[in-house]
């Protein structure tokens, strides 16, 4: 190979290819695009958590200047068009399938939360579309609210869905109950912790978006949007909502200001837009601005739990029993009946060799924004259970916390956990060594002595995480109760002059795929990275593919695009021992030059991309002219990254602020084909993580249910002086479930974190639990009530 | 409606608008300038940050009539003759950016920052970015870039 092209191979630190457009202003987002005779939607959102609606005069609105048309939920209704779905249906304890609500695209008669769609004018200009809005005479008749968690279950409590009684839309189980009771029978010690894991608001930094266009000749609707998932978003507004048969309509997702899963769900907005663009005749743009964002996006985490751990007198595992009480918000969204149950009950065996496990999970609605998918989706959820109660027995044990992890690690694969994943390979220990190494843990108790000799309050907190990537098997997931099957897709193009375009399912928003993909077809094709397009987001240009979520475009997309890449290369050689008159098996392919073993004939790449579209003399019935390949590649098992993440805190007791000292990540991650892409996504995936733990909280009031947090003023966006520099390390046990060997990287971050800040915040103040985020306020009265009365005297 | 006019990348521009129209409407509505972003509605993300008269500011809070007579340089205009500035360079070799969404205002603060302060360390390149909001990058490698391409510009 030649050196230029090794530099730019797997495991290389490629700069980006998709730098240069966002570093000079070319990117170009939703927003960006502008139509001719393009009109602006703007949505009257319900100001009320739930309300019956009485009336909607949009005369007046009607009327205003620069208005179009004004739209309600009756318009949607006589139009005959769907609601909105969920994509996957999960059956209580009892058999029966949840108990799902209506989730219309436009309100009907009931506003269940706040910024709960009302009606959309369409108008010249926003600020034409936003003046009429405010004459939009909606008579509501305001209704007691289900908010808070812990009460929406009680009978009194306002009912979200007449179709749910008690607001509990699912009792969901997994594990055996029997085992684990037993199990609990003989332990010699039982550690019991309630846990709550606060709600967060997703906040990408470009806030979602979409332009409907309907084209009266062809009668095919447009729609560009913010989507992680374009292909998915067309099957549901075609099959589910029916607002155009799939042919019908094209959905692309141009470049993407982030997702971390609030851009793969199919919300009210975008479905509007396309819809309504053929009645008014002309395209509808509409922007998100950041209040629209903090109201309607779909909000992640908010689980109270109950967590039991059982142990013998050594400290070994013997099971664990979960309750869990996991808030839906007041519709399903599209994947959020997945998230609190099989993204989150089949992680709560961790690295660790659990006999029993059994897990409750109620789903509940409540009057607030839906919950669903948010980097991570489950596994934090479940990581942060598994790890705060881990980090609590060692205490109560006193056997050191890495020391109770080692006692207790999976350490032979293949390894079946009570939770229905398998796992496939992995050294949790090596891991743990790695980060002990790298944050000195020997030098701690000196770093703490030292710390509260100038008045600081000093800890440390081990996280040592598994999740699961690579979503997922079709069938184990369609056994499961997805709508859908999740594979992905791949098509490599080779030009007649040798360039090559590869189409993929998967969506970059941020995660380099035109890079990562670009290395590893110009590595194994053995040509410069810049004759490698990658093409993705795009329904009229890909083949249907299901989009990138759950770190699954490394170990599935990829995986695809491999896939394809054999079929290529089968192909090229049969060419190549045509024109060079060899037999096939003769016909070696390296460094992109092929060649007959045992002679000096050769040929190039590109004189055989073009020899492919000539065709001259092919045998027609052996060759087809052409050299294109797709492949559906459907994984065999989840992939599992796993970790040690590793913080030490210091805080200031006058002040209550913690100050994350430092913080060490060392991931196994498989094989990693770009570091310096895979470091900026831990980077990324602990930032998010350290907001969970200190900083963020979705909060409504328990009353109204009114939005707390809608804003920048109020949410605490993680900034730069918040964050420490990361140390990072990395630890390799190749995936033996795909072609690479890759796991996934995207929400290790996000996933390990959370415990590893709680458990040091909770190691320095010496107390057993603290709420998320733990905000200063929260540490200053953790330490007010911890403190001897004489000494806060 | 009223006529507003400045320089935008060393080039006039003017435009007959309402008088409401914020800097960063005039910026990629009328001229179609769409590197400069919105990211918030309460000048705390500073995706929309540009130079007005060599100063970094929100783009987002202040009106196109206050810019009257003003220079203005956005993300389009910072690559003087084709050749990245420094900084844009550094963003891209420390993979300073993901998404890109939050990047052109890095950037322009990021440029700000250095003419105000040459001789940066962490601590001050952190605090600075305190009207900046990345939801990628975890903030690491952006402060890695800035300290390099001020190394780079000393």
């Amino acid at each position: 190979m030649s050196g230029a092209i090794a530099a730019e191979g797997i495991g290389q630190p490629v700069r980006r290819k998709e730098d240069f457009r966002f570093i000079t202003g070319n990117g170009h987002y939703t927003d960006d695009i502008a139509r001719a005779r393009q009109t602006y939607a703007y949505f009257l959102r319900s100001p009320h958590a739930h309300a019956r609606i009485k009336s909607i005069d949009t005369s007046a609105a009607e009327a205003a200047p620069g208005v179009v048309a004004v739209f309600t939920g009756k318009h949607v209704a006589d139009d005959g068009l769907g609601g909105l779905i969920c994509g996957w249906t999960v059956t209580s304890k009892d058999g029966t399938p949840m108990k799902a609500g209506a989730h219309p695209v436009l309100a009907f008669d009931t506003v269940r939360y706040v910024g709960d769609h009302v009606a959309m004018v369409v108008a010249e200009t926003l600020a034409d579309a936003r003046a009429a809005a405010e004459l939009i005479d909606v008579d509501y008749e305001a209704l007691p609210a289900a908010v808070a968690l812990s009460t929406c279950q009680d009978e009194k409590t306002a009912q979200v869905h007449t179709e749910a009684p008690r607001n509990t839309c699912f009792e969901w189980e997994l594990g055996n109950k029997a085992e684990t009771e037993a199990a609990f029978a003989k332990a010699d010690r039982v550690v019991k912790l309630d846990l709550t894991n606060n709600r967060l608001i997703p906040n990408a930094m470009e806030p979602r978006a979409a332009i409907g266009e309907y084209d009266k000749g062809s009668g095919i609707y447009t729609l560009h949007t913010t989507s992680q998932n374009p292909h998915v978003a067309r099957l549901v507004l075609s099959a589910f909502v029916g607002v155009a048969p799939e042919h019908k309509l094209r959905v692309v997702a141009p470049d993407v200001g982030g997702g971390f899963g609030s851009k793969i769900f199919i919300y009210a907005e975008e479905t509007a837009c396309v819809w309504a663009a053929a009645k008014v005749g002309r395209p509808i743009k509409w922007t998100g601005d950041r209040s629209e964002a903090f109201l309607s996006d779909a909000h992640g985490r908010d689980h109270l739990s109950h967590a039991e751990l059982a142990l013998d007198k050594d400290g070994k595992f013997l099971g664990l029993r979960v309750k869990t009480i996991a808030n839906l918000g007041a519709y399903l969204s599209t994947f959020s009946a997945s998230v609190p149950t099989y993204l989150y009950g089949t992680l709560l065996s961790g690295q660790y060799d659990f006999p029993a496990i059994y897990v409750e999970v109620d789903g509940v609605y409540t009057h607030t924004a839906p919950v669903d998918a948010y980097r991570g989706a489950g596994r934090p959820e479940a990581t942060y259970l598994v790890e705060r109660i881990v980090e609590t027995a060692a205490r109560e044990t006193g056997i050191d916390p890495a020391e109770l992890r080692r006692r207790n690690f999976v350490r032979t694969f293949p390894h079946q956990t009570p939770v229905i994943m398998n796992y496939d390979a992995g050294d949790y220990e090596a891991s743990l060594d790695a980060a002990l190494e790298a944050i000195d843990y020997k030098g701690f108790a000196a770093r703490k002595s030292e710390a509260a000799s100038r008045g600081k309050l000093r800890g440390i907190g081990f996280s040592s995480y598994i999740e699961a990537c690579g979503l997922a098997p079709s069938a184990a997931v369609g056994s499961l109760g997805a709508g859908v099957g999740l594979w992905e897709s791949a098509e490599v193009r080779v030009n007649p002059t040798g360039n090559i375009e590869v189409l993929t399912g998967s969506h970059s928003h941020g995660q380099g795929h035109e890079t990562t993909f670009a290395q590893l077809v110009a590595s194994r094709l053995g040509v410069p990275l810049d004759s490698v397009e990658i093409v993705h987001g795009d329904t009229d240009k890909v083949q249907f593919g299901m989009g990138t979520y759950g770190s699954r475009s490394g170990a599935v997309g990829m995986s695809a695009i491999v896939r394809a890449l054999d079929k290529i290369e089968t192909k090229a050689k049969k060419i190549a021992a045509h024109l060079m008159e060899a037999a096939v098996e003769d016909i070696v392919f390296e460094n992109g030059t092929f060649t007959v073993q045992g002679t000096d004939k050769s040929l190039a790449w590109a004189e055989l991309s073009l020899a492919a579209y000539t065709a001259h003399g092919f045998p027609s019935a052996d060759i087809e002219p052409g050299l294109k390949e797709g492949a559906f590649y459907d994984p065999t098992n989840f992939t599992f990254p796993a970790g040690c993440h590793i913080c030490e805190v210091e805080i200031d007791p006058d002040t209550g602020i913690t100050r994350i000292v430092k913080f060490v990540a060392v991931d196994d991650f498989g094989t990693v084909i770009n570091p310096m892409i895979v470091e900026g996504q831990v980077h990324g995936g602990i930032a998010q993580g350290i907001g969970q733990a200190l900083l963020e909280h979705g909060v409504y009031d328990p009353d109204s249910g009114q939005l707390v947090t809608g804003s920048y003023m109020d949410y605490c966006m993680p900034r730069a002086d918040d964050l420490p520099s990361f140390t990072l390390g990395f630890t390799k046990t190749v995936c033996p479930s795909n072609p690479l060997g890759m796991k996934g990287c995207g929400e290790a971050g996000a996933i390990a974190s959370p415990p590893a800040i709680i458990n040091a915040v909770t190691d320095a103040l010496g107390i057993r639990d603290i709420e998320m985020p733990a905000t200063p306020a929260r540490v200053w009265e953790a330490l007010q009530s911890a403190a001897p009365r004489a000494a806060a005297e | 409606m009223s006529v507003v006019a400045m320089t935008v990348n060393g080039k006039p521009a003017s435009a007959d608008i309402e008088p409401r129209t914020l800097l960063v409407q005039f910026i990629r509505e009328q001229l179609g300038l769409t590197g400069t972003h919105v990211g918030c509605d309460t000048s705390q993300c500073g995706a929309c940050v540009v130079h007005v008269d060599g100063r970094a500011v929100k783009s987002c809070t202040m009106l196109a009539a206050q810019a009257e007579g003003a220079e203005v340089l956005t993300i389009e205009g910072l690559a003087a003759n084709g050749d990245l500035h420094p900084v844009q360079k550094a963003f891209r070799e420390h993979h300073g950016l993901q998404c890109g969404f939050c990047t052109p205002g890095m950037i322009m603060t990021a440029v700000d920052l250095i003419r105000r302060k040459p001789e940066l360390d962490e601590e001050t390149v952190r605090e600075e970015l305190e009207g900046n909001i990345c939801r990628c990058t975890g903030y690491h490698n952006i402060v890695k870039a800035i300290l390099a391409a001020s190394q780079e510009m000393r």
